[in-house]
Formats: structure tokens, sequence, C-alpha cells
């Protein structure tokens, strides 16, 4: 057979000197992609790139503002790196923080005068076994009948999303609200109280990020994980029971993307709404994955994320540069950085030149 | 295995109970100062605002760069107060495309107002309410000023809406002449649910029965008040059903698109539909939101800000009929001019005297007219002619 004019090679592993040279590359090309776009707009690229920053740390509004951007990032990149270092494609975040959020607004609703003390750890609770329980459906699915867990959480999203359109629109709607459908504004006591000025959302973050570090480095279970993840014959192989740690992981991922959503809707919105994930559960899945599913690097690329967004609603009013150029920018930037990802696994091999490593 | 996981989670639930213990703590203030902090909170005095250090903030549901419909006539009003007391553009900060179903987004975009300095806010969308007023608690020192919906402190938090009716009423007379299938259209956000569609849907009503009493409305609701495309279906599927005019209670022109793509007559809101509609558009029913945006920002220079909701109409200039295209009938003009003449003059306030129901029951009395309380949040009934799609 003919070999091909370009095809992709797998690199035999850089050092990490290598690796940070290409991703410093990368930010580089990112930069002056997106400034070629800002220039093509009019504007200058330094100005909009400079504002991005000062904008993001400018006052401590603002950084509370970076801050409650990170909470729910941070927490749902943490809850499918679980399930990811399982090699269990959870594209079903933004479902599970939905359903977490759903079942811990319940409480926040209908039991709002319960203790203060009572009721926010009920509602913890609540959204550890709501976005746990729409985990453990895609994985008992797999177990049971081997289905396509990609797809089966994917889906789930769209069930997840259109049940909160429902509870709005009909039995939860705020009757006190006739001239918009919406769902009533919890009560001070079923609200989150806050911290440096920053809902507590930010320690359940921390909290977890710790969590999560240790269950996967020094516990047994995590080190479970990252067997079955390899090889699910090795692990059997080894006596490991296969489907009990794929049951138990992917509740404990869709638990904590459940608690992202608690704290979205007790923390931020203070009601339950539509928008509670807001694409919070993908944009997670390329922050775990540009983190390499290692928490703290994690920690570091939402930071970055969120700086990016708060810096670009600035860069919206001061420029009045429409939401869509951001969006665009963003993508950009994305493109390149997840870009270099590729280049640092693979090559590419132009027919005709020979010892490429093959 | 089981027991592990449980007590995992026992042990992040006890972890949340201490914060959220931790959290609560607050240093009781001795009753001096708690007085003060409490007289404060009661009955702030704004000091006068001087113009150069006034700064305001928008927050448009949509674009403004449209061109036409809710937001951009919102801006307008906006430009237009700038020009009248005289701003420069960096004392105008504005977030467009805030969703009004994100508590999340609103209050971002609010609080980068705030960052940004600014000592007013203007929420032009009904789905701002809550977050307004929940931040109006926290931020004490600044205005939030929300348009359509019902909240208000008497402080830092008012209302700003208007006799949208009157205007309607008259757009009402040029539809009834119009029409000759004598079923009128009427694309709404909501039905009689809210007291502002519903009033806004018997006053168009009323005004096509004091021209043709033959003619009925027919409403259909969209439940939103920003859905392009389910705005434009209802307006398609009015049109299928016999309706020759489409008037609309919704955000986007797109019902008047569809009139005109269909080839019949439309009366737009917000702002001129004609510009949109050309063949289709008899007359809308706008709004100037200047004289609202004027008043205010004035309101707060001069130092006199009250903190009481506003309801201005045809008098105060917020509330107006555009000119009348073409398309109309001929007596139009003198018609809706007759009309126009008694409401600035106070001999006609459109909810007068006994109302008859779609339901064969009756509102109000002979001799007296709707109080403003009830027409702002009290009309749950549709007009005799009106049936609801």
């Amino acid at each position: 057979m003919r070999e091909p004019f370009i095809r992709t090679v797998k690199r035999a592993e850089l050092s990490p000197k290598q690796t940070a040279a290409l991703r410093l590359a990368a930010l580089l090309l990112a930069l002056t992609a997106g400034g070629i776009f800002i220039l093509c707009l009019g504007y200058n690229p330094f100005a909009i790139y400079g504002t991005i920053l000062s904008g993001s740390f400018r006052s401590g509004l603002a950084i509370q503002a970076v801050v409650k951007i990170m909470i729910s990032l941070l927490i749902a990149s943490l809850a499918v790196t679980l399930a990811f270092k399982m090699q269990f494609w959870n594209i079903g975040a933004e479902g599970q923080i939905i359903m977490g959020a759903i079942f811990s607004s319940f409480f926040a609703l209908f039991c709002a005068n319960w203790p203060r003390v009572v009721l926010i750890p009920v509602m913890v609770v609540a959204g550890v076994v709501g976005g746990g329980l729409w985990g453990l459906i895609p994985a008992f699915f797999k177990c049971r009948y081997g289905t396509n867990e990609t797809l089966f959480t994917l889906m789930l999203n769209y069930i997840a999303l259109y049940l909160i359109a429902f509870l709005r629109d009909g039995p939860w709607r705020d009757p006190a609200n006739p001239g918009f459908a919406k769902i009533a504004t919890f009560e001070k006591n079923a609200q989150l109280p806050k911290v440096f000025g920053v809902h507590i959302g930010w320690i359940f973050a921390l909290v977890l990020l710790a969590f999560v570090w240790v269950y996967l480095k020094y516990t047994k279970q995590g080190y479970e994980i990252s067997v079955v993840g390899e090889s699910q014959a090795t692990a059997r192989y080894s006596g490991m029971n296969v489907k009990k740690i794929i049951l138990r992981t992917m509740f404990m991922s869709g638990a904590i993307a459940g608690i992202a959503g608690m704290a979205q809707a007790a923390g931020s919105d203070a009601t339950l709404a539509s928008g509670v994930a807001g694409g919070v559960g993908f944009t997670a899945i390329i922050v775990a994955w540009l983190g390499n599913l290692n928490p703290g690097s994690i920690f570091i690329i939402s930071a970055l994320f969120s700086i990016l967004e708060k810096g670009s609603s600035v860069v919206q009013s001061n420029f009045g540069l429409s939401t869509d150029c951001a969006d665009v920018l963003q993508g950009i930037i994305l493109f390149f950085i997840l870009g270099c990802e590729f280049f640092i696994r693979y090559k590419f091999v132009i027919r005709g030149k020979d010892g490429a490593g093959a | 295995m089981k027991k592990k996981l449980l007590s995992v989670l026992l042990c992040l639930a006890m972890t949340v109970t201490m914060i959220t213990g931790c959290g609560e703590t607050e240093e009781p203030l001795d009753p001096e100062t708690q007085a003060m902090v409490d007289k404060a909170i009661s009955d702030p005095e704004y000091a006068p605002v001087p113009k150069e250090s006034m700064k305001v903030g928008v927050i448009h549901i949509g674009d403004p760069a449209a061109g036409s419909g809710y937001s951009y006539a919102h801006d307008q009003g906006i430009i237009g107060m700038q020009k009248e007391i005289g701003l420069t553009d960096d004392q105008i900060v504005r977030k467009n495309n805030v969703a009004d179903d994100d508590p999340t987004a609103i209050e971002a975009a609010i609080t980068e107002c705030i960052e940004e300095g600014c000592v007013l806010i203007f929420a032009t969308s009904y789905g701002y309410m809550d977050t307004c007023e929940k931040l109006s608690e926290e931020h004490p020192d600044v205005i939030f000023s929300h348009g359509t919906g019902y909240k208000g402190n008497g402080t830092n938090f008012n209302n700003y809406f208007g006799r949208i009716y009157q205007a309607r009423y008259l757009s009402g007379i040029a539809a009834g002449l119009k029409t000759e299938s004598n079923k009128i259209g009427y694309v709404s956000a909501f039905g009689k649910t809210l007291s502002e569609t519903a009033g806004g849907i018997n006053a168009f009503a009323m005004g096509v029965y004091s021209v043709n009493p033959d003619a009925e409305v027919d409403v259909k609701v969209t439940n939103s008040w920003y859905d392009p495309e389910g705005e434009k279906q209802a307006a398609q599927a009015l049109i299928a059903d016999g309706c020759d005019v489409i008037a609309q209670h919704c955000d986007t022109p797109n019902p008047q698109l569809a009139a005109e793509e269909a080839g019949v007559f439309g009366v737009g809101y917000n702002s001129d539909m004609s510009k949109d509609a050309p063949g289709a558009v008899l007359c809308s029913v706008m709004w100037d939101w200047s004289a609202y945006y004027t008043w205010a920002v004035q309101q707060l220079i001069d130092g006199t800000w009250t903190g009481d909701n506003y309801y201005g109409g045809m008098s105060e200039g917020l509330v107006t009929l555009s000119d009348l295209s073409d398309l109309n009938d001929p007596e139009a003009a003198a018609k809706i001019e007759e009309a126009k003449a008694k409401m600035l003059d106070g001999s006609f306030n459109v909810f007068d005297g006994v109302i008859e129901t779609n339901e064969g029951t009756t509102v109000g009395e002979e001799g007296s007219t709707l109080d403003d309380a009830t027409i702002q949040g009290g009309i749950d009934w549709y007009f005799k002619n009106v049936v609801e799609k």
C-alpha cells in the first residue's frame, strides 16, 4: 500500500523543557492570532489584552467576580477528572450539576424555615445525591448492558435541562412573578453565607480540591481507578471488582458535580435557574484535559479560564466590543492551546522523509 | 467499601457544617452604631452627584446594535438622556446581551458597572428585578432603577414604567379601521396572568372596538419577553387563522416581518418598526425612555432623588405613537387625533366607566376610572372582543 502524503505519528516522550517550550509557543501564537482578529476589528490588541488582565484584578469586587466564576468551574473539573482517570467519558457533568442543583433547591424552597446549620448541610447532601444518581445511571447501563457512556451522559444533560424548564414553568413557578416564568428566589436562610465577600462555595472547592488530590494519589480506591482506566483486564486479573469500581467512581464524579450545582444555585443564583450549569459542565472537560487530570494544574487552568471570562466581559463594556467577539477571541486562544496538546503527543510525517520515528 | 464511601460523605457534610457555622458569626454592634446604621438604611440621603462624576450603568437584554426593538428603544433613551444632560461617552457603561433568566450573569453585569464606578444603574428588563433587589441591599450607595417590574424599596431601588396602554388604545383605532377580515392578531409575551400585558391587550381591543365593534382581537401568548422564533411562529399562526393586522407586545420586530411576508398589516412596538417592515406597519406603539432617564439622572444631579417609583404617560412624553404610515385607512389620522386630544386634556383615561369582559362580567363603575394600582397590578380579565388562542 502506498504511504499517505501526511500521516500522524506518536512522538517519543518529550522532555518537560520541550513540552513547556511548545506550550509557550502555542500561547504566543494564540495571542498573535487573537491580536490579528482584534486589529481587524479596529482595536489595539495590547489595549484589549491589558484590559482583560486589569479588568480581572482592578479591585476587590473584580477579584471576587473571578473567584465566583471559578468556583463551579473548578468543582466540575474535579468531578470529571475522577471519571476520566478511569477512562469513563463523562460528558454529563452539565446534567449532574443541574440535578445537584434541583435536589438541593427542593430543600431551599420547601424547608427554608429549618435552622441554617441543618438546612445548608442537608442541601449539600441533596446536591451530592442528585448529582451522584445522575452519574450512576449511565454507569449502571454501561456495566449491565455495555451502553456507550459518551452518548448516554451527553443525552442525560438535556433531560436535566428540560426538567428545570418543566419545574420553572409548572410546579415550582413563582406565583409572585406573573410577568416572568421563574422559580422563587431562595430565602436568605437557604442562601450560602459569604466569607470574604464570596459565597462559601469557594471553601467547598478548596476542600474538594484537596480531597480529589489525596483520593487519587494516596488511597487504594484512587489506585483502583487508574488501574481500571489503564486496562480493565489487568484490574479483573488482580481481583478487582471492575463494575463496582465504575459504579462507585461515577457516583462520586456525579456527586462532586452536584456540589457545584448546589453552590451555584444557593450561593450565586439564589434561585434555581435554567442557566445554573451554563456550559460549565462542558468547559470543565477542557479544563480537566488541559490540566492533564492533575488537580494542581486544574486549579491553575480554571483560574486562567475565569480570568479570561471576566476580562472579556470588561472588554465588552469598555470597548463596546460585542459579546460575540469576546467568544471568538476565547475560541481562538483555546484552538491553539488544545492544538498544542496534540503536537505534544503526536507529530506529522510527510511522505518520503525518512526515519521519522515511526 | 460502601461504609468507606459513606464515611467520606459524612466527613464532607461535617466539614461543611463547621464552615457554615463559622460563616454566620457576626459581631453585634453597639446600640448607638446600630441605630445609625438602621437610620442610614431606612432613610439615606443622596447628596447631589456633580455632573462630571456622574456615571450611569445600563443592563440590556439584547444588543442595541440590532437597530430595532426593546434594547434599541432603551438605548435611544440613554443616548437622548446623554445629550440632554451633557454626559461624555465614558460616563455610560453598557452591558449587552445579559440573559434575564441567569441571575449569576445579571449579578456579574451589574457588579461590573459598580466596579466601573456607576452610581446609578438602569436595569431594563423584567427578569433583572430580584437581582436588583438583592444587590440594592449590598450596595446602599448605588441606585438601582428597574424597568417594567413592580418592586422597589423607596430609597436606592425604584421601579419605572408607564402608561403604554394609552398608545395601544390609539393603535387599536388604526387596526380596527384597517381590518377587512375583522380578525386582528396580537402576539403577547404573557396573557391575563400579568396586568401589564392584559392591560395592553384590553386598551388595544377597546381602541379597535371604538371604531369597529364587529372585529375581534385574537391573542397568542409566547411566555417570553424575548423569543425571536416563537414570536414569528405565533404571528404566522394568527395570520393562517385569518388575521389581517398583527399587533404585538414582545421584544423583536419578527411579528411585523411575518406580517409583511404574508402581505397583511401590523402595529409595531418599542421602536418605529416601519423601518423593519415598511410594507406592513400601520404605526408603532413607542416608548421614549429618554423622558425618564433624563428625569432620573437630573434628580440625582440636583440631589432631589427620592427613590419613588415612576409611572409616566403620554403627557410626560414617555409614551408616544409613531407617525402613521401611508398604509392607513384615510379616517385613521383624524380619529386618533381626536382620542389623543381627550387623553391629553384628561377627559378620557381608557379604563373609564363600566367595562364588559369577555366572560360576561363587568369591571369598574360608572363615572370613575380604574386607579393606577389596579392598572399596574390588578387587570386579570380581557375586554369583551378578545379571544385568547
